[in-house]
């Protein structure tokens, strides 16, 4: 019989029990639906130690890698730590160490930690105000660097959080950061996969970790980076990007802009049909999508037409928050 | 006389799920009939403001129990399931188109044509239901 512990609770798991039978026994408030693994509702975290094979059935490659499990398909087979999807989170002071402009919207902000956060490039944190405020933002860097995080943050009219980051936070001011969350980051297998990275505005950030963990990991198949916006005031990186693809044969850095003027050097077009209009054939080629829901979701079913895999599709939809 | 007729349909469905290849096959064909029914005008806008990922795990779900193998769906299920797309229009031309897409997706994997028959059987005895009737 094997101790699952959630929060400060144990519970034990019957030789014969799921993780998911044991706990709703023990009335536990757990989503779930189909019991057997295809809905997964039930989907839980092991952050100590990697689940049972037969409980990841199904799951994308980042979803195992970060321990997620389905409940209703394992058998545990040592004492285990749960946590559950909405289970409060565990937050760390970090100092702020930059903050500079990086266009006339965006505000480059960059944290430092006293020890090392781990995270994979893509992922994302909530950072929380003093008075509880929170909101989620990306990782625009690579764990490798140093013991810092790096976040693009957009001033949004009227909202409260990036106001506060943009006109009140300073460097020295100490900010609350959660654990990385979220599942759309770089996986080093498959390394001569070709990799379409389509992003609008601060969708660059996690692109721009997801991207600069894959050369660091040596990948060799075509990597292409659209990133899109209204205005070219409003791109950022791009010189940056320009010559990253100058120093990688395999890496086309593609700017895009939608609006009526079009400097040389940039596309015009908006980023989802120029990316299409580009690469015809997606059959085999891992899909990364960051920013607007709506370009987020077009893209998810367009590049799923064109060829990708469902499970080579991993996307991360900015939504915001009513102020 | 009823649980014979039952365990008798469970060995049958069983034997189905296992000769047309499992969960791998399911898995095999997922991907493709979901692309077949995006790419069906007919059909495809039941299907424009769905979550690509979570439609994606009931399609999967969809083709287990339509190869015989283990489900958990009520008829009830299928009711509510799709109770909405019936307000939408959704009738026995849509429940058709689905069913061809099915055909074909397993043709390509060059599946039996005598074990298609038996996968086509299995949908139609959920026909009702889908469509609220």
């Amino acid at each position: 019989m094997y101790k699952l512990t959630i929060e400060e609770t144990a519970y034990f798991c019957q030789p014969d029990e799921t993780v998911l039978d044991a706990l709703l026994r023990e009335n536990v408030n757990i989503p779930y639906a189909c019991k057997k693994g295809t809905c997964h509702s039930c989907m839980v975290r092991s952050p100590d130690t990697p689940p049972p094979e037969a409980a990841q059935a199904g799951l994308k490659s980042t979803l195992k890698k970060r321990n997620h499990f389905l409940a209703c398909l394992c058998h545990p087979e040592q004492d285990m730590v749960i946590k559950l999807p909405d289970q409060s989170e565990f937050y760390t002071e970090g100092t702020v160490v930059a903050n500079e402009m990086l266009n006339r919207n965006t505000l480059l902000l960059i944290i430092a930690f006293k020890d090392a956060f781990e995270f994979n490039a893509g992922q994302f944190v909530n950072l929380q105000r003093p008075d509880g405020l929170t909101r989620s933002y990306s990782i625009a860097n690579i764990p490798q660097q140093s013991n810092t995080l790096e976040f693009h943050i957009r001033r949004l009219p009227n909202g409260r959080f990036s106001e506060w980051l943009h006109d009140e936070i300073k460097v020295g001011d100490s900010i609350a950061v959660s654990e990385p969350r979220g599942h759309c980051f770089y996986l080093p297998e498959r390394h001569e996969q070709g990799l379409l990275l389509v992003g609008t505005g601060t969708g660059l950030a996690p692109l721009a970790g997801i991207l600069t963990d894959a050369l660091a990991q040596g990948h060799t198949g075509p990597i292409y980076l659209f990133h899109g916006s209204r205005e070219v005031e409003d791109l950022y990186r791009v010189d940056e990007m320009r010559q990253l693809s100058e120093q990688h044969e395999n890496f086309q850095y593609m700017p895009c802009i939608s609006g009526k003027h079009v400097p040389e050097g940039f596309i015009h077009g908006r980023v989802n049909d120029v990316a299409l209009a580009s690469l015809t054939d997606l059959k085999g080629w891992r899909i990364f999508l960051c920013g607007h829901p709506e370009m987020v979701n077009q893209m998810k079913k367009m590049t799923f037409l064109k060829g990708a895999a469902s499970a080579d599709i991993y996307a991360d939809a900015f939504t915001v928050s009513p102020t | 006389m009823t649980d014979i007729k039952n365990n008798e349909e469970v060995i049958m469905s069983k034997a189905l799920y296992e000769r047309i290849g499992g969960e791998p096959a399911v898995n095999a064909a997922v991907d493709i009939f979901y692309r077949k029914v995006l790419n069906d005008d007919r059909i495809n806008h039941f299907f424009d403001n769905v979550d690509m990922e979570k439609q994606a795990a009931k399609q999967k779900a969809f083709l287990t129990m339509a190869f015989g193998g283990p489900h958990n769906y009520t008829g009830e299920d299928m009711r509510k399931g799709h109770a909405h797309l019936v307000k939408m229009g959704l009738d026995d031309s849509h429940f058709d188109a689905v069913v061809e897409n099915l055909g074909a997706t397993l043709n390509e994997l060059n599946v039996p044509q005598e074990l298609i028959t038996e996968v086509v059987a299995i949908c139609e005895t959920t026909r009702n239901d889908v469509l609220g009737r």
